[in-house]
């Protein structure tokens, strides 16, 4: 017989397994249904009977005149510039902001703090404008000026998770290196910013995830099929016939979302004492 | 190691250019710091919020220059706007519905994720992933797939005995397909309550079982008013983001039908890029800006009621 503290234990593990099931059931089934043909799409059998590659091989050529390869190199493109200029900026930003004294700063930290919530749309019409006057429709400089800037997606909030982290970090390090003869910028290039890889770790998996899952932007900016990014392949994918082939459709999207689930279990420490150590959105 | 040498040379070069001759405390070095943000701040924030306040009381169409026309724009929003109404209410009620239900969820299962059992790592982690795709489109395609006609929904539905029902193509179901999908997608929400409880003292709940109180109790008179800082920062956050939601409408439902999931920020997306009526764009933006700091404001000013604070001795 079991005694009372193992039953509550083997409850639980009843209530989380059914729940985990739930969560996860409808990605289970669009696995599936990725792999399923049309006539079995509307099939309640969460697998198919026979498993279509070609779902994949179609769907990667269905698009005209440009193939999946094309919209992923574009994304990658687009997101790995955002990183650096994003990851850079805002860990110079937050050095200052946790390190150095300076008239204001307990004004503008409150400032950082209030654009953190700020709505995107209040900016919105204007920036398309300039963007515009700058002759920056239809390219990136849209996504990696705003980043450079210490802005753009997250911006706000990197800085104030990486302001966190580097007070954390004895202060004693800045002192001797100051005696070495070390300037504030080679405290922060060779000293801070080394020590600082975890949380550099953190934000660098955020701006991706964050980036990658944006289609607001994207659908701003971008308007010809030759910048396209992923989402708005799927999106005119999903656009470009009344009778949709889903299982291709599927599967696109699946092999879309592949990327940040790789990032996830690969850094999934990092994610979630991030998130817990300051805050996040979504 | 080459990655050494490539920073040291880096560094040596800026620190030149950087050069504040060992004026330790210049209050220059801050700036210099915190510039880029500043930059930012001031062209991509600031001046494109007092632009588009400038523009929101102008009629322009981007090809001619603004015209200004006072009130007009706010006047015509307020009193003649079938739309912007139906969108507002739509958005309304899908915060009110929605931002509940994901923190009711989140708290729930944070709750039953708190416990010190084999394998809570691997229930957490499958939890936690249907909130990693967020808003992506490719959610959005699944869903429309889902909540189909055809869709595994109806199917099941129907191996039950009931009458599918074509969720998205119907005005009182479709709004619900989305409060459902943003519900599912708890995870951020989830993991900020599961550190918040780890911060409760154990030590409560123990001094509180020896006088006898039930589980319920414990959750009400301890976890609940220790957890009231972060119920307050995810109530914040979810709020401000629900106003905003966009693509999956955008995708799933298109705003149809009949406008029932016709959001604010799909209708200020139309006014501004299908009908380059930037000038109402604006206006709308602001009047957004106005109604999610009202929002935030009751939130925060309603927070003294509910909202515990340890340093406080005790609650009011």
């Amino acid at each position: 017989m079991m005694n009372q503290a193992s039953r509550r234990i083997f409850g639980s593990h009843v209530i989380l397994t059914v729940l985990s099931f739930i969560m996860i059931y409808p990605l289970l089934w669009w696995v599936g249904a990725a792999f399923k043909s049309n006539e079995e799409m509307s099939s309640p059998n969460l697998f198919p009977t026979h498993w279509l590659i070609s779902n994949f091989t179609d769907g990667w050529l269905a698009l005209p005149k440009y193939s999946f390869t094309h919209f992923y190199v574009n994304t990658f493109e687009l997101i790995l510039g955002v990183l650096i200029t994003s990851v850079l900026s805002c860990s110079l930003v937050a050095f200052g902001f946790a390190r150095l004294d300076f008239p204001l700063k307990s004004f503008w930290f409150s400032i950082l703090m209030i654009t953190l919530m700020l709505p995107s749309q209040v900016t919105l019409v204007p920036q398309y404008i300039m963007f515009n006057t700058f002759g920056w429709i239809n390219s990136y400089m849209p996504f990696y000026v705003p980043h450079l800037l210490a802005g753009g997606i997250g911006g706000p909030f990197f800085i104030f998770l990486l302001i966190q982290f580097i007070r954390q970090l004895p202060k004693e390090l800045d002192e001797s290196a100051k005696m070495d003869g070390c300037n504030w910028f080679g405290i922060y290039w060779r000293i801070i910013l080394p020590l600082t890889k975890p949380a550099l770790v953190t934000v660098g998996i955020y701006c991706f995830l964050w980036n990658w899952d944006d289609f607001f932007g994207h659908l701003l900016y971008i308007n010809s099929v030759d910048k396209y990014t992923v989402g708005l392949a799927l999106k005119m994918f999903v656009d470009s016939q009344s009778a949709l082939p889903w299982g291709q459709l599927l599967a696109m999207a699946l092999l879309s979302v592949l990327p940040s689930f790789i990032i996830f279990f690969m850094a999934q420490r990092h994610f979630v004492d991030g998130i817990a150590s300051g805050a996040v959105k979504g | 190691m080459n990655t050494n040498i490539f920073s040291l040379k880096q560094s040596r070069r800026w620190t030149k250019i950087l050069a504040i001759k060992s004026r330790w405390e210049s209050p220059l070095a801050g700036y210099l710091f915190i510039s880029p943000w500043l930059l930012g701040l001031i062209f991509l924030t600031l001046w494109p919020m007092l632009q588009s306040l400038h523009y929101s009381f102008t009629k322009f169409t981007l090809l001619d220059t603004p015209e200004w026309i006072g009130m007009r724009n706010y006047e015509r929003i307020f009193t003649e706007d079938e739309i912007f109404r139906q969108s507002l209410k739509v958005t309304l009620l899908f915060v009110v519905l929605s931002v509940p239900m994901k923190l009711i969820s989140a708290l729930m299962v944070a709750l039953l994720l708190n416990k010190k059992i084999r394998g809570i790592s691997l229930y957490r982690t499958l939890i936690y992933v249907p909130s990693l795709i967020g808003g992506s489109i490719a959610v959005a395609v699944l869903w429309r797939n889902i909540f189909g006609v055809d869709g595994f929904i109806n199917k099941f539905l129907s191996l039950l005995g009931i009458d599918g029902v074509s969720w998205i193509s119907s005005p009182n179901t479709a709004l619900l397909t989305l409060i459902i999908l943003v519900s599912w997608q708890f995870g951020s929400s989830m993991v900020i309550f599961l550190a918040g409880l780890k911060q409760i003292p154990n030590d409560l709940y123990e001094a509180s079982s020896v006088d006898g109180a039930s589980k319920v109790r414990q959750f009400f008179n301890i976890t609940l008013p220790m957890l009231s800082p972060v119920l307050l920062f995810n109530l914040v956050l979810q709020t401000i983001g629900s106003f905003q939601m966009f693509t999956q409408a955008f995708i799933i439902t298109k705003g149809g039908p009949i406008n029932s999931t016709y959001m604010y920020a799909l209708y200020l997306y139309d006014r501004a890029f299908s009908r380059y009526d930037m000038g109402y764009a604006s206006a709308l933006a602001w009047i957004l800006l106005v109604i999610i700091g009202i929002a935030t404001a009751l939130i925060f000013a309603s927070s003294r009621y509910w909202v515990f604070y340890e340093t406080e001795g005790g609650r009011k």
